[in-house]
């Protein structure tokens, strides 16, 4: 599925230029892109030290196990392929936590040791694991308690209530949360059920 | 209650930084030592991402540029009318689960165009902020432990999406016209 839709982004964009007449604008986006890739990497670097550095930490004071612990009945159920006291069940906690608290540039780098974590139980390196699916359906649909970067631009742009937009946005955003579990569960059925 | 959920935002670094270290210290953790062993996997997770994430922008980045993404969201637009999204939020909708910044560019405009309290400004807010960049983290994530076969995890995450995008003009409706 990555493979077409990144086909179809790449060649409707390329069909779509020549009807429109701007094919520099092609070579233009392309070159640009590349470059803003490495520069998002790089100022993730700083970040990825700090927090690994401070979950390194936590690991070895034993904090990442208590947590893991504490919150073993619900990832029991969401997350059965990982086993009890694993430390990818700390780092994805971390992660929720984070980004529900919309601390993200903490989340990323807890996501990222996540996935680690996870990679090393995985019998395909090549492939997503279930419980990497199960991960990024919650990462991507995650309850974020305050849009602060929202309110600030309905703040600026002279709103009377700029935080009024609060509640439904919790609403919408545990919908999809809870469609994300549900459609987890369907298709690491199918998809075991297929091979 | 929003208040209180942004002090807990505002203080949740500073007391991890400080309680983190403090707590290892006192069960004798060489804390230094441990925060640069962990902190030496930052460089190499941030590069192994590179190559996935110049692919993904740059697809993006042509897709947008190139004026597809107008002729999409045309073709779309028929199939989304009876959701009751107003047509101004099409391009948003498709570019919320692509680009974090140009969903972001997208939203910022259409506030400052419709104003921040009429519904279209009221929509976008909430589209922006109930769903996430599922291209984007879905490149990283994996990109970072060198995994190129996805199985269903895009397929999820635009169930989500979509389930994320529906909700959100429903409820925004609801709330606000009560």
């Amino acid at each position: 599925m990555v493979n077409l839709i990144w086909l179809l982004l790449l060649a409707g964009g390329g069909v779509a230029a020549v009807i429109n007449g701007n094919v520099a604008v092609v070579t233009q986006a392309a070159f640009t892109a590349a470059t803003d890739a490495v520069q998002i990497a790089f100022e993730l670097v700083g970040l990825m030290a700090l927090w690994l550095g401070l979950l390194k930490i936590a690991e070895d004071a034993g904090l990442v196990a208590l947590l893991a612990r504490a919150v073993h009945p619900l990832m029991r159920r969401l997350f059965p392929s990982i086993p009890r006291h694993h430390p990818a069940l700390g780092a994805i906690l971390m992660n929720l936590t984070a980004s529900l608290l919309g601390l993200g540039n903490a989340a990323t780098p807890f996501g990222l040791k996540a996935m680690q974590e996870m990679q090393r139980l995985n019998p395909n390196p090549d492939e997503a694991s279930e419980a990497m699916c199960t991960f990024l359906a919650l990462n991507t649909s995650c309850i974020t308690l305050i849009p602060a970067t929202v309110i600030g631009l309905r703040a600026a742009a002279g709103s009377v209530n700029p935080a009024e937009i609060v509640g439904p946005t919790i609403l919408a955003t545990t919908c999809g949360t809870v469609a994300a579990i549900i459609a987890d569960q369907f298709l690491r059925r199918y998809y075991r059920w297929r091979g | 209650m929003v208040a209180a959920i942004s002090t807990l935002s505002d203080w949740a670094i500073p007391a991890l930084i400080f309680f983190i270290p403090v707590y290892a210290f006192l069960r004798r953790v060489g804390v230094y030592e441990s925060f640069v062993a962990g902190a030496q996997e930052g460089f190499t997770t941030a590069v192994k991402i590179i190559p996935f994430l110049v692919g993904m922008l740059v697809a993006i980045g042509v897709f947008r540029a190139s004026g597809a993404m107008q002729v999409f969201a045309a073709w779309l637009n028929p199939l989304i009318q009876p959701l009751g999204l107003p047509a101004e939020l099409l391009p948003l909708a498709i570019m919320r689960p692509l680009s974090g910044g140009g969903a972001l560019g997208i939203t910022a405009a259409l506030i400052n165009t419709y104003g921040p309290d009429s519904l279209v400004g009221r929509l976008a807010s909430v589209m922006q902020g109930s769903t996430d960049t599922t291209f984007y983290v879905l490149t990283v994530y994996f990109g970072s432990v060198g995994i190129r076969k996805y199985r269903y995890a895009l397929l999820l995450g635009l169930t989500a999406d979509i389930v994320g995008l529906v909700a959100s003009v429903l409820f925004t409706n609801w709330y606000f016209g009560r």
